[in-house]
């Protein structure tokens, strides 16, 4: 069951797993040109996600890893094992909380996860309500299943508690899936491109129709539009006390202080309610 | 996605064969984000090798969603067999935190250290 066949990249132009698999292997992930920027963003899917300053080759590894992890459903269980090295949680952990990071596709959502995970991102199925359908390889994965692929990250925090991220598609017909996630999720981290604003609605639509609180980043391209933010709040809609936050998704600090601002948010808004 | 990819991945099992199609059932699902592990009491040999998987695969924590992922199955059908091996106590899990506690100031405060100390 092809763990990368994610609707969300299917849904997008045509061999997009393809160039992603080129700019894992080939183009330097710190490079900071403008075209590797946008193949980055175009394969939201991909796992370029694991933007690393540090350490390029690690990057070349993480993209074999998770070729090897598309494999993983062969039913191998070395395969398994050998692609993606397992790395447990600390023992003194006692208990996991979740947030959504949600998204059009390309926003740059698993950019953003690979940044801040200590794992390497893995990605997995929501639902597999059609998991006969998937085996027709005539048809488009995305046209006949509701399946789609999502990827994940951990951060473990003062050792007692792990964060676990969860890249959440924002179309429509994935909204069966956000309820399962979207049970027990502290919150969500709404990722807007501002080149086009409009992807974002779903998302944010469907956060409010499931009460879950959120804050809104926008990953800022080097090709994006500058707008004030009464504009962009305007655009989106967004009530005076959800925060907006200007991030980089390929960046650790960046990312984590969007996270920071969601989480500040979140406290705020019980601190006003209790 | 090419089609070899597609076809090389079959499952030689449907996983809803291997969960006599309870995925998704009315049981309570585990969250994704539950952590599991193996409780330590050896399984008996005659157990299904999807289940031994599992078993052998968790000898420290993991979440349902990684489990899922590593063994590249979907979480709906993880989700089903260990819910199996924890009511037979091959495995133990850490409760999520729940939705009831999501507005638990202190949980967010020590996520929010917590971020603070990565910046």
């Amino acid at each position: 069951m092809g763990l990368r066949a994610s609707s969300e990249i299917s849904d997008g132009a045509g061999g997009a797993h393809g160039s992603g698999a080129a700019h894992g292997s080939g183009a330097a992930h710190g490079a900071e040109g403008a075209d590797d920027r946008d193949g980055v963003h175009d394969v939201d899917g991909g796992v370029d996600g694991g933007v690393d300053d540090e350490d390029d080759e690690g990057d070349g590894d993480k993209m074999a890893d998770m070729n090897d992890a598309d494999d993983s459903a062969a039913a191998d269980d070395a395969d398994d094992l050998v692609g993606t090295p397992v790395m447990y949680v600390q023992s003194s952990v006692s208990g996991a909380a979740k947030i959504l990071v949600v998204g059009p596709m390309g926003v740059g959502k698993t950019t953003l996860i690979g940044t801040v995970s200590e794992i390497k991102p893995l990605s997995t199925e929501a639902t597999m309500t059609q998991a006969g359908a998937r085996l027709d390889t005539a048809v488009r994965p995305s046209k006949i299943t509701t399946t789609v692929a999502l990827d994940f990250g951990r951060i473990t925090l003062g050792g007692e508690l792990v964060l676990y991220l969860f890249g959440t598609p924002g179309q429509q017909r994935f909204l069966p899936a956000w309820k399962d996630l979207a049970r027990g999720a502290l919150g969500a981290l709404a990722l807007v491109d501002t080149r086009d604003l409009e992807a974002s609605f779903d998302a944010i639509g469907h956060l409010e129709d499931l009460d879950v609180p959120f804050s809104v980043a926008v990953n800022a391209f080097p090709d994006s539009v500058l707008h004030s933010e009464d504009d962009l709040r305007s655009a989106l809609d967004l009530l005076p006390h959800t925060p907006l936050v200007i991030c980089d998704a390929r960046e650790h600090k960046s990312s984590v202080q969007a996270l920071i601002s969601l989480v500040s948010h979140l406290i705020e808004t019980i601190t006003e309610a209790s | 996605m090419n089609e070899p990819r597609e076809e090389r991945t079959t499952p030689a099992v449907r996983p809803y064969v291997i969960t006599r199609g309870r995925a998704g059932s009315s049981r309570d699902e585990l969250p994704w984000e539950t952590l599991v592990m193996a409780s330590g009491s050896a399984p008996p040999p005659d157990l299904q090798p999807e289940y031994r998987r599992i078993v052998d695969f968790c000898q420290g924590l993991l979440s349902v969603a990684e489990v899922a992922a590593h063994l590249g199955q979907p979480p709906a059908v993880v989700q089903v067999l260990l819910a199996d091996l924890i009511d037979w106590g091959h495995i133990v899990a850490r409760p999520p935190v729940r939705a009831a506690k999501r507005a638990d100031r202190d949980l967010l405060r020590k996520v929010l250290d917590g971020l603070e100390s990565k910046l």
